[in-house]
């Protein structure tokens, strides 16, 4: 057997799962997106775009697509920020970084819909500690977050900050374990401070990385779920597309419609994705020798 | 002063970590009494098992935990074999279409579920799998793979070439050149990229939510999510099964940092 031959052997149960499960599904979603189907007319008819026209006047959906654009962008320039602030904490040497690092991973580790849950509680407007923090035993104070359209929308994103800046932190982490040490310290000879050493050495050196964390987190933010399941159930303007796309798909039952949403959410992705592959991509598709 | 201030953004950053899962332990312990308690108590007067028994007795949190054990465990299993062997191919052996084959892999671990969602529902229907752990696995390998196999490509590009070459002019050919020259070379990193796999299955909730309706089959994150009644929400109840969905974790990830972050960091910045 040649070895191209064997290689190809070795793929092949890989390809025939994500062909079988993943691009079939796809293709599936489209399909139904170009057609009129719902549970009480399951013969689907051709649509053309009309899903995609309804995307533009249902109200739902013109908010769906603007909050899931506010909370991307928000969610992820305030994740790189912070993560960036960690980072360079944790790159710093210390008695005890080993811990610290280890309590970092602890958000991330935690399931999805268990931090949802867990930030709801705090957020509670009867139980929550957020209030007694704020108003103490003043129970007369105490607000309903989550039923202000303001802040039910800055509590999501920030509990979406806290969930997943660990992951972008240790990414920024990776990169600036690659900035030669001896570049920074050439710099600090020459008498450069540290943010000036930082603005002109460390952070143009970390672009890669940066560049990297921001397409991933991108990507991964447009897919956001549990938060909005379990906080607001979409209430108050925080419906994200691919939580109004499980709404119309399951609760409805618009499968024509449903299935226009979350292609709307695979293209948006996809669009991201391109810029990733080719970024990240690159260093992976060198040829193997 | 410059230590100082190292030491207060550290203590900052773990605060920061840890309060919230900290303070849903603390829930856990509290008596029902002291969980009602408005204004609420920051801490317990009195430490308690109940919440943990409720849990159990009212919404059977072993199985949950058994079915997410079982989910879990399944989808690694079957998942790194297949990823292992594919990353194999991708980083170790010259195959036509590598980086058309890389792309679609990278794009697939991006796929939004709800996308998937709608005709695998119609497949795992029409393989009578709705409401099985089977039926739950099948997506979740899917998810899984893609990422596996990214993790385990970048590992293996790391391991010397020679390996290979020396194997084969001892004769040996290319399947126990995989099977008894490189794997057990690449053992660890096979061992990080389960790690991870294992997390990502048992944290997943979309397709949970979609496919378990049945409460005897569901798993952690999905049973939880079901806990609040109609009026009522039992938050000592949810605290409780929220720390038990989530203290295997926090232990595997106090006990493995140093692996797990080369997993996540694997591909991404190394490449």
């Amino acid at each position: 057997m040649s070895r191209a031959r064997f290689g190809l052997v070795l793929i092949l149960p890989a390809l025939t799962i994500l062909t079988l499960f993943a691009l079939v599904p796809i293709a599936g979603s489209l399909f139904e997106s170009l057609h009129h189907r719902t549970a009480a007319e399951p013969v689907a008819r051709f649509a053309g775009l009309d899903n995609y026209a309804r995307l533009l006047r249902d109200e739902e959906a013109v908010e769906s697509v603007g909050f899931t654009m506010l909370f991307v962008g928000t969610s992820v320039s305030l994740e790189l920020g912070l993560g960036l602030a960690i980072a360079l904490v944790l790159h710093q040497a210390f008695r005890g970084r080993g811990l610290v690092r280890a309590a970092v991973l602890v958000p991330w580790a935690i399931p999805t819909v268990v931090a949802s849950i867990i930030w709801k509680y705090v957020f509670d407007d009867r139980h929550g500690i957020l209030n007694y923090l704020l108003f103490g035993a003043d129970l007369n104070a105490y607000l309903v977050w989550l039923a202000d359209p303001f802040w039910a929308k800055a509590l999501i994103i920030s509990a979406d900050v806290w969930k997943t800046t660990p992951f972008t932190a240790l990414l920024l982490l990776a990169g600036l374990q690659t900035v030669p040490g001896e570049l920074v310290e050439a710099a600090r000879v020459d008498g450069a401070g540290p943010l000036r050493r930082f603005f002109v050495i460390t952070l143009p050196l970390l672009r890669p990385a940066i560049l990297v964390a921001l397409l991933f987190r991108t990507m991964d933010a447009f897919r956001e779920f549990e938060l909005v399941y379990e906080l607001t159930q979409g209430k108050e303007g925080t419906s994200v597309l691919q939580f109004y796309g499980y709404k119309v798909l399951f609760g409805r039952q618009d499968y024509g419609f449903g299935s226009a949403i979350s292609c709307l959410v695979f293209f948006l992705i996809a669009i991201v994705a391109f810029f990733y592959v080719r970024t990240v991509g690159t260093r992976l598709f060198e040829e193997a020798r | 002063m410059k230590r100082s201030g190292l030491w207060l953004a550290a203590a900052a950053v773990v605060i920061y970590s840890v309060a919230p899962f900290l303070w849903i332990v603390v829930t856990s312990l509290k008596p029902s009494l002291e969980i009602e308690a408005r204004p609420p108590m920051l801490w317990p007067r009195d430490l308690s098992l109940e919440s943990y028994a409720r849990a159990q007795k009212g919404h059977g949190v072993t199985s949950l935990l058994i079915n997410s054990l079982i989910v879990a465990g399944g989808t690694t299993l079957i998942t790194i074999p297949i990823a292992a062997l594919a990353a194999y191919a991708l980083a170790r052996l010259k195959l036509r279409g590598r980086r058309v084959i890389l792309s679609l892999i990278l794009v697939a671990s991006m796929f939004p579920q709800v996308a998937l969602v709608h005709t695998l529902y119609g497949m795992i229907q029409v393989m009578g799998l709705v409401n099985t752990r089977p039926g739950l696995s099948i997506p979740y390998v899917m998810l899984t793979l893609p990422l596996a196999i990214w993790i385990l490509a970048s590992f293996f590009k790391e391991i010397p070439e020679d390996l290979e070459d020396a194997a084969r002019i001892d004769g040996c050919g290319p399947v126990r050149t995989l099977v008894s020259v490189f794997m057990p070379v690449a053992a660890p990193g096979v061992f990080t990229a389960a790690i991870l796999t294992f997390i990502y299955a048992w944290n997943e909730f979309f397709f949970a939510l979609v496919l378990l309706t049945d409460p005897a089959r569901q798993t952690l994150p999905r049973g939880i999510a079901l806990m609040p009644g109609r009026f009522t929400i039992p938050w000592g109840e949810i605290a409780a099964a929220s720390v038990i969905a989530t203290l295997p974790l926090v232990i595997l990830v106090l006990v493995l940092q140093r692996r797990i972050i080369s997993g996540l960091t694997a591909g991404a910045v190394k490449g």
